[in-house]
């Protein structure tokens, strides 16, 4: 049997910065030129701050706070800023899929307020050699905050373009020193029922805690961000406050929200989605226009916000229009059985 | 629409109720039997059946619906065809239960609504969700079990909407009150609509398959007969009370 060790000097090609990153960051830079280059930072640190005067300030803990403050703006952004405008805070904070607090896109928002997330801690395991249990803030700040404007694609065939301000996941399983065994990294939420209501049906077919999971190619990829803040502030409740993953080449589902545990696993992990209904929702869960979800076609998607009588139809793209970064960690997959 | 007038009849002979057939004939007993009978009670199921719908629709008016108001109200109506159907269908024991022919005079009416609100539903999925794309609404039916069930539930209503008048009832005759059986088959396919959509957590479906069990519950002939003696009984207590 042939097993493929990976070894961090195999990382190579992963390694290098996406062509988007690369594009957006020197298209930046010529905008900053013309203003004059002399005023590169502080013209970067204004540049973020005026699309959120609408964003309602939040209120970080102490630590959070000058790491947000710092934050590199626009690390990825859309290279289409037309197509992929923006969606308002109010919007991206008001309708969330986060079954935790019920199924109703609205009962997030309205019930998440209760939900303590200070002080927060984050158990790292399994299959690595610094594993133990880390107070968030001891997870954050060895890492730089970065800004990525991605495209979310929920499997339900709407879609958002969300600001988010997150460090490299790469870096977090870096420093926890994989073994030679990690081939998947497994993710949980946090199991609190009496916060989260949700998680107190006795109707309920998802076996809390949550659970989801990257093979750790994927995991590895610059693009997948654990991200700690939205729209220049740290993230609401409702968004998977304080800590959530977020990988923008897979249905959202996969970016599983107010983490407490990240397990380097030798198997791949049977995500939540999946074990409720197997021929809907596969452990990959990449955007493919081409693979229907057994009730929808994939084809399309609902730029949201949208209006009545302009639905905001728009064509779904491969891997949510990040094939040229991520499309490689595919290679020789057949994606309609491994969906 | 739900099943024949026959219960109908039977309220107007029951000595109890304060029908106008059963004053003594007058001059204008004739007129009053041409004009529709507790017309404000048949106008206020109206406005009721229609708030639903109507606060939706003002609701999205006024920005409220969310970043995508399509999918609101196609969610909400279909749960609104739904109470509309389980109204419609709580006529019959109601009729049993309290011999007021208000009920009967209404179920046409329900029915009707319960079509409306499917119409309805089916509008908000061609407009907002296919965007009116409809290739793709004849490429979904044929692929998708819940929609396909979705659209026989409708294909059920409209066969019962469009026989409901009169000139029907009194064309199909015994007929038409087997075709109108066509309404438990509506809900068990509605139901199951219904649950192919929901899929994390079962509470609210399971409300809805309980009040569609209770009310064919109360169809079994066992139940179904015992419902008039529990009115006599409660009318008996309320004698001796006295």
């Amino acid at each position: 049997m042939l097993i493929k060790i990976t070894k961090p000097s195999d990382l190579g090609e992963r390694d290098v910065t996406p062509e988007s990153v690369y594009l957006s960051r020197r298209r930046f830079m010529g905008g900053l030129a013309g203003i004059g280059a002399g005023l590169a930072l502080g013209g970067r640190a204004q540049a973020a701050a005026p699309d959120y005067a609408d964003v309602p300030a939040g209120d970080p803990p102490d630590w959070l706070a000058p790491k947000l403050a710092e934050a590199e703006p626009r690390v990825v952004a859309p290279t289409d800023p037309e197509l992929d405008k923006l969606t308002p805070f109010d919007d991206a904070s008001n309708y969330n899929n986060f079954y935790e607090f019920g199924t109703g896109k609205s009962d997030p928002a309205r019930r998440a307020d209760r939900l303590e997330t200070q002080p927060w801690s984050v158990v790292i395991d399994g299959e690595v050699d610094n594993g133990g249990r880390f107070a968030l803030e001891d997870i954050v700040t060895p890492s730089r905050v970065e800004e990525r404007i991605y495209r979310l694609r929920c499997v339900e065939a709407w879609s958002m373009v969300i600001p988010w301000l997150g460090i490299s996941l790469k870096d977090v399983i870096e420093r926890a020193k994989p073994t030679s065994k990690a081939k998947y990294v497994r993710f949980e939420t946090l199991v609190r029922p009496e916060q989260m209501p949700g998680q107190d049906s006795s109707f309920a077919l998802i076996d809390w805690p949550y659970v989801e999971g990257l093979r750790l190619d994927e995991a590895m990829h610059p693009l997948a961000i654990l991200a700690v803040g939205m729209y220049g502030r740290e993230l609401p409740n409702q968004n998977g406050a304080p800590f959530r993953l977020v990988v923008p080449w897979k249905y959202g589902f996969k970016s599983i929200k107010s983490i407490v545990r990240i397990s380097l696993v030798e198997q791949p992990p049977v995500n939540s989605w999946q074990a409720i209904a197997p021929n809907e929702y596969g452990f990959y869960a990449n955007v493919n226009p081409n693979v229907d979800h057994p009730r929808w076609s994939q084809a399309t998607e609902r730029r949201l916000p949208n209006s009545l009588f302009s639905p905001n139809i728009i064509d779904t793209r491969m891997f949510n229009g990040y094939e040229d970064e991520v499309g490689s960690l595919y290679a020789g997959m057949d994606l309609g059985k491994q969906y | 629409m739900a099943e024949a007038p026959r219960t109908q009849d039977s309220t107007v002979k029951d000595p109890t109720t304060k029908d106008s057939s059963r004053k003594p004939p007058s001059a204008k007993r004739s007129r009053a039997k041409r004009q529709p009978r507790l017309i404000l009670w048949r106008l206020l199921v109206f406005c009721v059946a229609l708030t639903p719908l109507a606060y939706w629709a003002t609701q999205v008016a006024l920005g409220n619906g969310g970043p995508e108001p399509g999918r609101y109200l196609l969610l909400n109506i279909g749960q609104a065809t739904l109470w509309m159907l389980f109204a419609t269908l709580s006529l019959t024991p109601l009729t049993k239960l309290t011999r007021w022919k208000g009920f009967a005079l209404i179920r046409r009416q329900l029915g009707l609504w319960t079509l409306a609100y499917a119409v309805a539903h089916l509008l908000c999925y061609v407009l907002f969700i296919l965007g009116l794309d409809l290739s793709r609404l004849g490429s979904e039916i044929v692929r998708r079990p819940y929609i396909i069930v979705g659209m026989l539930a409708l294909l059920g209503l409209v066969v019962m909407g469009v026989t409901s008048n009169q000139r029907s009832m009194r064309k199909l005759g015994k007929r038409w009150k087997t075709l109108h059986k066509l309404v438990y088959a509506v809900l068990a396919l509605g139901l199951l609509h219904f649950f192919w959509v929901v899929r994390a957590d079962m509470e609210q479906w399971s409300l809805y398959a309980a009040t569609g069990a209770f009310l064919m519950l109360l169809r079994l002939p066992p139940v179904a007969r015992r419902l008039p003696s529990i009115r006599q009984r409660a009318g008996r207590q309320r004698q001796r009370a006295a």
